[in-house]
């Protein structure tokens, strides 16, 4: 069975969920196989959550400059094992480094670069979902090894037992001159919520919301529930939230399980980066607000009223 | 001097309803208006900005067909020097690939580029890669999703904010930069503008002129083909209750019934 090489996104030896996702994925393709590139001893931190998901084996690409350059030592590693490994398919989760580490890899490869799958198919297709979800799309390599990013959340995760026999890689020196040198990290302060892209419960506020002391009814909300925090760009132009937290065709794309939308009008912009969500939750003031188009269900009336006491509904059942 | 390059490309407007072709699953450029991707308008602003601070001269890279030259225009009338238009019949259906490797081509015919500045994603594909992936081509550092940019003599600064936080980087020219939509606000073109842009000069190239491989462009010679699309079937809206002091509880038992609480 040909390998499957998945490229593991870690921060600080805990590995994401969406690592977990692509090597669920990687087994309907063939064997997978864990390509781990950072610090010395960061492969043996991560072996067993690995190895939980069905990691056959795991390459690990250590070195100090691997965390020392942006982006290349993760192409330079993917590379090198691809060469020994000839492998069916090359799987990256479909963030922002994630997708900028599957072109340069297909580039290097002479491969096809397949953008933000939703579905990855046992003969090698993927689905993905365009144009905010206007449109389904079922592509593949037509030559070339496959490289492509998933997007986060889109495949369930399973477990599955696997050896995860430990390969070393040698990364050959990063070349300043070719590649740009990290000076410093600030990583993302989220405190216990869930990753907006990673959430299974998403819960935004909008221009409604008012202002950016009032957005902590949002917070609650979303605390009661487990969510992560989203807002519209109205949201953020107007300074209530961060611009991290954007939900929309200029910021993020999510598909949780459930998306609730408190304050949001529902403009173009911002559907295209949720409606693909399973169940859509939204309270508006006003009837006429096209988010109500595309609810599962609505509330007509004002989010600091039928916020607080659904937190509050919330809280009660969870006891 | 510094001599920036900036990518432009003309999208399908996100306001209009964006379609794609049944005959070959390519965009349908007929279907919706066709404008400059806003987050070009913000790479030409960083480009003007580096060129006011000092000595410089921008040049707009696009690669489109003949319509194109309307985001051209756009990026000229702001106060671009010069521009270099690709476009070619062959061209279309072309993968990233491909895209990224003809940009590169194009580079050449601009003398000697210090610095290439794009929008870190188009609006209509959403690849994000391209400015990577020339940089790979190029054998130049990528400084892409920039939030905030330092030029000092040829060294680079570059704030880069994805999900995973803020990463400080640094090389040295030449370099590919990429610009999030936090990095500045664009100017408008001012009458002056557009009426010097009409002047402005364009080349306009074809593929015979970059040295790229043929049989690498155009929808036969993408490595990355589409089987089949389909438009989603649109969402239907479901149950809409106004909220007579219970909304909330409402909320929650819906959540109940649908096992999501």
């Amino acid at each position: 069975m040909a390998e499957v090489l998945v490229l593991v996104d870690h921060v600080d030896g805990e590995v994401k969920k969406s690592t977990f996702e692509l090597l669920t994925a990687a087994r309907s393709l063939g064997e997978a196989s864990a390509v781990v590139v950072g610090a010395p001893g960061t492969a043996g931190k991560v072996k067993d959550a690995l190895a939980s998901y069905g990691a056959a084996k795991v390459y690990a690409a250590e070195s100090d400059d691997a965390t020392g350059y942006l982006v290349t030592p993760k192409v330079d590693a993917l590379a090198t094992v691809a060469g020994q490994a000839s492998p069916a398919a090359v799987l990256v989760s479909a963030t922002a480094e994630g997708k900028e580490v599957s072109g340069r890899l297909a580039i290097r490869l002479g491969g096809a670069v397949l953008v933000d799958a939703v579905g990855v198919n046992a003969d090698g297709s993927v689905d993905q979902s365009i144009f905010g979800g206007a449109f389904s799309v079922k592509s593949k390599a037509a030559k070339g090894t496959p490289v492509v990013s998933v997007r986060p959340g889109a495949v369930e995760a399973e477990q599955a037992d696997g050896a995860a026999a430990e390969e070393t890689v040698a990364l050959p020196a990063a070349d300043p001159a070719k590649s740009a040198k990290v000076t410093g990290v600030e990583p993302v302060v989220g405190g216990d919520r869930p990753e907006l892209t990673e959430a299974s419960i998403v819960v935004s506020g909008g221009r409604g919301v008012g202002s950016a002391e009032k957005f902590d009814v949002v917070e609650k909300l979303a605390d009661s529930l487990g969510a992560a925090v989203g807002a519209s760009r109205a949201a953020v132009d107007s300074g209530y939230y961060p611009a991290q937290f954007q939900v929309g065709q200029t910021g993020k794309t999510v598909s949780p399980q459930l998306y609730v939308a408190l304050g949001i009008s529902g403009a173009i912009q911002h559907r295209a980066g949720m409606q693909t969500s399973k169940t859509i939750v939204a309270v508006n003031k006003d009837a006429e607000a096209p988010i109500f188009e595309i609810a599962d269900f609505g509330v007509v009336g004002d989010l600091f009223a039928v916020a607080p006491q659904l937190t509050d509904e919330v809280a009660k059942r969870k006891g | 001097m510094t001599n920036i390059v900036v990518l432009v490309k003309q999208v399908p407007d996100t306001y209009s309803e964006r379609k794609l072709n049944e005959s070959d699953h390519t965009l349908d450029r007929e279907s919706a208006d066709a404008v400059i991707d806003e987050i070009n308008e913000r790479a030409v602003e960083e480009a003007l900005k580096i060129k006011e601070a000092g000595e410089g001269e921008v040049t707009v890279l696009c690669v489109g067909p003949d319509r194109a030259t309307d985001a051209i225009r756009k990026a000229l009338s702001m106060g671009a020097d010069k521009a270099v238009h690709v476009s070619d019949e062959a061209l279309q259906g072309s993968d990233m690939v491909a895209t990224a490797k003809v940009i590169a081509g194009a580079l050449g015919k601009v003398d000697g580029y210090d610095l290439v500045i794009a929008g870190n994603e188009a609006s209509d594909g959403r690849g994000g890669a391209i400015p990577a992936m020339l940089a790979e081509i190029l054998g130049v550092p990528q400084l892409t999703h920039a939030r905030e940019l330092s030029l000092d003599g040829t060294t680079l600064k570059v704030d880069r904010e994805t999900e995973d936080g803020v990463t400080h980087l640094e090389a040295s020219l030449p370099a590919v930069v990429s610009v999030t939509e936090k990095i500045n606000e664009p100017r408008y073109p001012s009458f002056k503008g557009i009426m010097a842009a009409k002047k402005k000069p364009v080349e306009t190239v074809t593929v015979a002129d970059l040295g790229v491989d043929a049989g690498e462009l155009g929808l036969a010679g993408a490595a990355a083909t589409v089987l089949e699309v389909a438009p989603k079937p649109p969402r239907a809206a479901g149950e809409r209750v106004d909220d007579d002091g219970d909304g909330g509880t409402k909320v929650a038992e819906y959540l109940v019934g649908q096992k999501l609480i």
